[in-house]
């Protein structure tokens, strides 16, 4: 073969939430601290790409990530019958639970971004014996909603575009005009109602103010980073969800928004690395 | 405010900026709507025919009715149509979010066409903003 091949491989596994059978994607690529990656509402598991091919993380973590139910490669249910899709703090915590318990992974770290990092910090106030790290990429408790999600799908607005166009504001002007094609095109290609649903796990189930001082850092080590001009999640609420947990680490990454390991690999890549590094080098 | 104050004047060039960009115009063919634009001392009358700004024309005018409005400060115009804007100014729904910009009436064909709107109102930027 003469083509350049990628390190990533790319896998189906079987998976029962909440006693549903799911046939869940997955990508990996290296060995050593299971790092499981979760990505943005209504997009997948290929905003991970480029960190699932970076050797210098793969040398000593084996990075996952999995397309939700209904993104990407990761169909639907066998038995959905076509009713509204609506991602729930429950539903989402028990997909991940499940993943990481079907691949038998031992104690992951687990990254997310945007309702990623949301369903980090519920991991770490519920289940934080469970992880190693716990990393939340634009993460707070809540943010203030700046549209109407009912526009994300309806039958005179073509949902692609409409998604695209939303998130294409909380891409950085700094971002590779590639890389910020690359981020917008996973939008334009996720089912109708899709990024609308697992909103209503951002908007209105997942609200965690209250409840992340039950955090407790010394069991699970949290990392919260943003980036600058993210401006659904932004830096100050970050900061403020920060202010209430004890020993929580917080980076605002500058030139970049909201979609840091995709829109810009490489100025995420500064930031993320003395995590991983960091993480790699504690004891447990 | 002037109707020749540099905000003003960017919007006034709006129509010629458009033209030069013809996968824009291309982007918005389907698209047919009056709407109110322009800043919130000086908006504008912008009749849009095939995606092709064909009339532009400083409010007020006598009974003339727009189907939506996108007004924002001066102050927003002339940060959001810098080279690279700062974080929080660099994008319409920044504005809308922070309070320094306003999206009213019926907004069915600015949401239809956000990607269009977003790429036109940013066109200043690319020619020295509010000059």
């Amino acid at each position: 073969m003469t083509g350049r091949i990628e390190p990533m491989v790319g896998r189906y596994v079987h998976v029962e939430i909440d006693g549903t059978p799911h046939r869940i994607y997955f990508e990996e690529a290296g060995q050593g601290i299971p790092l499981v990656c979760l990505h943005t509402a209504g997009s997948d598991g290929r905003q991970w790409r480029h960190l699932l091919a970076d050797e210098e993380f793969t040398r000593y973590f084996r990075i996952i990530a999995f397309d939700m139910p209904w993104h990407g490669k990761s169909n639907p249910p066998a038995s959905w019958d076509g009713t509204e899709y609506q991602l729930t703090t429950a539903r989402y915590t028990q997909t991940i639970r499940a993943f990481c318990a079907a691949l038998d992974l031992d104690k992951p770290v687990v990254m997310g971004c945007s309702i990623g990092g949301r369903i980090v910090l519920n991991l770490a106030i519920d289940h934080a014996s469970e992880f190693r790290a716990l990393v939340g990429l634009e993460a707070a408790d809540f943010q203030a909603p700046w549209y109407d999600t009912t526009w994300l799908n309806r039958p005179d607005v073509h949902g692609g575009e409409v998604c695209a166009a939303l998130v294409s504001g909380l891409v950085a002007p700094q971002s590779p005009a590639e890389a910020r094609m690359e981020t917008l095109w996973a939008y334009k290609q996720g089912g109708p109602g899709v990024f609308k649903g697992d909103l209503y796990f951002y908007r209105v189930d997942g609200d965690l103010r209250g409840r992340t001082k039950a955090i407790d850092t010394s069991v699970c080590p949290l990392y919260l980073l943003t980036g600058e001009y993210d401006f659904s999640c932004m830096p100050e609420d970050t900061v403020r969800t920060a202010a209430e947990i004890s020993g929580v680490e917080v980076t605002v990454m500058e030139q970049v928004g909201h979609f840091p390991m995709s829109e810009n690999p490489m100025q995420f890549r500064r930031y993320i690395a003395p995590v991983l590094e960091k993480i790699r080098q504690k004891k447990f | 405010m002037k109707k020749s104050d540099p905000v003003s004047e960017a919007f006034a060039r709006l129509a010629m900026l458009l033209e030069r960009d013809a996968a824009l115009i291309q982007r918005g063919r389907f698209l047919d709507v009056d709407c109110l634009l322009g800043s919130t001392e000086q908006a504008f009358h912008i009749s849009i025919r095939a995606g092709r700004i064909i009339d532009t024309a400083p409010a007020p005018v006598l009974m003339r009715s727009w189907r939506f409005a996108y007004r924002a400060t001066p102050q927003a115009w002339t940060a959001f149509w810098q080279p690279l804007p700062k974080a929080g100014w660099h994008d319409l729904l920044s504005l809308t979010k922070r309070g320094e910009a306003m999206l009213e009436g019926d907004i069915q064909p600015f949401i239809t066409n956000l990607q269009y709107f977003k790429d036109l109102l940013a066109l200043p930027r690319m020619s020295g903003g509010a000059r």
